[in-house]
């Protein structure tokens, strides 16, 4: 339509011109890379943990001193605890997924190799870890009682059994005939351990997209150990709907056992979730408001310059009606112009967003920018002028035309 | 004469109220978005020990040779040492201080039978570590080094702690319960918080400080493990000799080299060191040492997340926005103006007049968008406190330096915004504009 005319106004008009496509090129630099990074964030947190999240907790149990019968109390505590009202099962373990803390260590397959074929968390747990967990078992037997020993923190005897998550599997056979093989774990280069299970999936603990797990973050071993330390940690799964109770009662009952200890991290699952995802969740919050206000700031200022413009030209328009052009006319004047401007910002933009990723993707640990961003946010920028764009087109066609005549 | 000119801009702005509303609006979101990032930032890369943090040195030691490495840092080096090698830099007494540490912990039974046992962190280290890092006293003083000779059961405690325990009151020499050992409290520190804490950033880098210190050989003498964290390359033997002869590092060590010509000699001396157990046989590799100072350090343990930096840099392009969103309708509002101008230029007023009137005009605004810019980023820091997780946050807020660069980042970024349109408006041809009329 009228593009000729629309730009030899905008040459009158430059400055003002080009300070909207500028402002809307950075707009959609910003929103497209703080979308890439919220999605980032958001997919990294949504991540399956592999557990029965929803009714497990944790006790952190420290001892004070040691106590002279470790391992019978221990074995008491969890007979305990299994018979709670209300427990399904639990386990005694060094650490556990979403805790940002644990033990890892690399995973062999030949005892003279320079660098670990993969590296993996391990997990200490019995014959109920797998019930306590939720894990699914895909190929291979749960751990015998028999092979559940007693350990500690230096002990150095490879174990005799392994069961680890599919993805370990995986990524050191990938040909998928992991069961039964042996493997060096645990720096041991003179012992193999069996892997004797594998289970669908069970996250390390170290979740966070920077860790030195990030790499790995799947690959896991259960080791059939009771670890007998000053601190370790107590797993337990209710049945649906009883986790608030059991947590008060088994605090009860652990101190009833044994008095001279500290319960410290009590927590359940999906507050251990909320809180080892709390600064991913956080940031994608913070650049949500950011992008918002962003987006409104750019609209109302659309909205002001554009305004002002009309109030500028009010003589030509009434001028421009009193000649025959119909209110649409006038309203589609200042879309198409808006359009213009903001087709020429969008070009500008997406190179800049690509420009600013780039820059970022070398600075920080974050990935490159995907296409659908940037054309996302040109779509999101183009339709946020024309709707910023309408008050004033609005205000602009009812300019009766009889003004053309009256002013002076 | 500013008078008038300031007058003239209260009337002005109130002119089109909508307009100016705009501006204020988008300058104070702009300023309110840098600003809450800017003191995030600026708190997480303070600076913890102002005018010793060129003298404090963080010692790194290459033993494990070209092995797989836990840490991410590029260089190949762990940010801790082994038990081996900090004990025989702690013999050396190579630099004018200096001190192992680590961070393990007890379960304290308090005095009162009602009371349940808690957990407390503890910071094994040696007597150096007090004047080292200037950790000021309340009570009492520091262990001396006949207690670390001695691996005595003494213990200093943070004034918090002693709050707790003592309600404030001096408990120098008495004692307190930990794991069922007494421990004789031989000092009570003052507050003191350094944040990052700069000494230990293996785990956290803003935790507070450790509530008991005791003797690094009393901690060695009991088997208290490290509750940070440990790295090995390789199986060590068992039991908690195997531990200590092995190469796994869970030690931090600094030295305090207060000159350009200590660091040197320590420098030789490390390296030296190095090399001699490469002689010795217990490494098998070119001797790879490194020293640090306390800023060196925080930047090599990236104190400052890459999430903190990323929003600076996205709150600091979003203030490009409102700049550039401001300069918009500063032109239109200055153009609109343009016979108003005329009349002036025609009554008298040369251009420099008209610039002055404009940036007095813009800087009104700039005041006016800084000052909500200020509210906003009180409202902008206890949004993050709820949002993120840093213990930092906690200590962030607006100090009377934060809100002053605010201020004049607001008036700077509108003037800046106004140089422009201001420019234009004295451009201002008066005869066409009165000609117009």
């Amino acid at each position: 339509m009228e593009v000729l005319p629309i730009l030899s106004a905008m040459r009158r008009n430059k400055v003002g011109a080009i300070l909207v496509a500028v402002q809307m090129a950075a707009t959609l630099a910003i929103l497209s890379n703080a979308l890439f990074i919220i999605q980032q964030h958001l997919a990294l947190s949504s991540r399956p943990s592999g557990i029965d999240e929803a009714n497990l907790f944790a006790i952190s149990n420290q001892w004070v001193g040691t106590p002279p019968d470790e391992s019978a109390l221990l074995q008491t505590d969890l007979a305990a605890l299994r018979a709670l009202p209300g427990v399904i099962d639990a386990y005694a373990t060094n650490s556990y997924p979403l805790t940002n803390s644990g033990w890892g260590d690399g995973a062999d397959l030949k005892p003279d190799q320079t660098k670990s074929s993969t590296h993996m968390a391990r997990y200490f747990g019995d014959e109920h870890t797998l019930n306590t967990l939720g894990v699914k078992l895909l190929a291979g037997r749960n751990f015998t009682a028999a092979e559940v020993v007693d350990r500690m923190y230096n002990d150095q005897a490879a174990p005799t059994a392994l069961i680890i998550s599919r993805a370990m599997a995986d990524s050191m056979f990938p040909h998928g005939d992991a069961l039964g093989k042996s493997i060096y774990t645990s720096g041991n280069k003179a012992q193999t351990s069996p892997i004797v299970g594998i289970v669908e999936r069970l996250q390390s603990p170290w979740v966070s997209g920077s860790s030195w797990a990030a790499g790995w973050v799947e690959n896991t071993a259960i080791e059939p150990y009771h670890y007998l330390a000053k601190s370790f940690c107590y797993l337990v799964r209710t049945q649906p709907g009883q986790l608030e109770n059991v947590l008060l009662l088994s605090q009860q009952k652990l101190f009833e056992i044994h008095r001279a200890r500290v319960l410290d991290k009590v927590q359940t699952l999906t507050e251990a979730r909320r809180e080892v995802y709390r600064d991913d969740r956080g940031l994608a919050l913070i650049l949500a408001v950011v992008c918002a206000v962003l987006l409104a700031i750019t609209a109302f200022g659309i909205v002001g310059l554009t305004s002002y413009w009309v109030a500028q030209r009010r003589r030509q328009i009434g001028i421009r009606r009193a000649l025959g052009a119909t209110r649409g006319a006038v309203v589609r004047y200042f879309q198409t112009e808006n359009l213009m401007i903001a087709a020429t910002g969008a070009v500008v933009g997406i190179v800049l967003a690509i420009t600013l990723n780039l820059w970022m993707v070398s600075s920080f640990q974050l990935e490159r920018l995907h296409n659908s961003y940037a054309v996302g946010g040109a779509v999101i920028v183009l339709l946020l002028g024309q709707l910023a764009v309408l008050w004033p087109a609005l205000r602009a066609a009812s300019i009766p035309p009889a003004l053309a005549t009256r002013s002076v | 004469m500013f008078k008038y000119y300031f007058s003239l801009a209260l009337r002005s702005l109130r002119r089109n109220v909508v307009l100016t509303m705009l501006m204020i609006a988008a300058i104070g979101v702009g300023i309110g978005a840098s600003m809450t990032t800017l003191t995030v930032f600026r708190a997480m890369d303070a600076d913890p020990i102002p005018h010793k943090s060129g003298q404090l040195y963080a010692v790194q030691i290459d033993n494990w040779g070209p092995a797989d490495h836990s840490m991410d840092t590029g260089d190949k080096l762990e940010d801790q040492i082994d038990y081996v090698d900090a004990m025989a830099l702690m013999h050396a007494h190579a630099g004018a201080r200096q001190i192992a540490a680590y961070l393990t912990g007890f379960a304290l039974t308090p005095a009162n039978p009602e009371l349940k046992p808690f957990k407390v962190d503890a910071r094994a280290t040696f007597t150096d570590f007090f004047s080292m890092f200037e950790v000021p006293f309340e009570y009492g003083a520091p262990w001396g080094s006949g207690d670390d000779d001695a691996r005595a059961p003494v213990i200093v405690i943070t004034h918090e702690l002693n709050d707790k325990l003592f309600g404030g009151a001096n408990s120098v020499g008495r004692t307190i319960n930990l794991d069922n050992e007494d421990y004789r409290i031989i000092g009570v520190m003052a507050p003191w918080n350094p944040m990052p804490r700069f000494y230990d950033l293996t785990s956290s880098d803003f935790e507070k400080t450790a509530p008991v210190f005791l003797p690094f050989t009393r901690a060695i003498d009991r088997h208290l493990l490290s509750w940070g964290n440990t790295s090995c390359s390789k199986a060590s033997e068992e039991g908690w000799e195997g531990l200590l002869n092995s190469n796994c590092v869970w030690i931090q060590f600094w030295a305090e080299l207060p000159s350009a010509a200590a660091v040197e000699e320590y420098r030789r001396w490390l390296k030296n060191y190095a090399e001699e157990q490469r002689l010795s046989g217990r490494f098998q590799w070119p001797a790879y040492t490194k020293l640090h100072d306390v800023r060196a350090w925080l930047t090599y343990e990236h104190v400052v997340s890459d999430e903190t930096r990323i929003l600076v840099l996205v709150s600091f392009s979003f203030l490009l926005v409102c700049v550039l969103n401001a300069m918009g309708l500063m032109l239109a509002k200055f153009m609109g103006r343009s016979a108003d101008i005329g009349v002036r230029r025609a009554l008298g007023a040369n251009k420099r007049a008209i610039l002055a009137q404009c940036l007095i005009e813009a800087g009104v605004v700039g005041l006016a968008g800084g000052l909500l810019g200020v509210v906003l980023t009180v409202l902008g820091l206890l949004g993050l406190r709820s949002v993120l997780s840093e213990q930092i946050l906690e200590l962030t807020h607006l100090d009377p330096s934060g809100v002053c660069i605010a201020l004049a980042l607001a008036i700077a970024a509108t003037m800046i915004a106004g140089l422009y349109p201001t420019w234009r408006a004295a451009q201002v041809v008066p005869a066409w504009q009165l000609k117009a009329q």
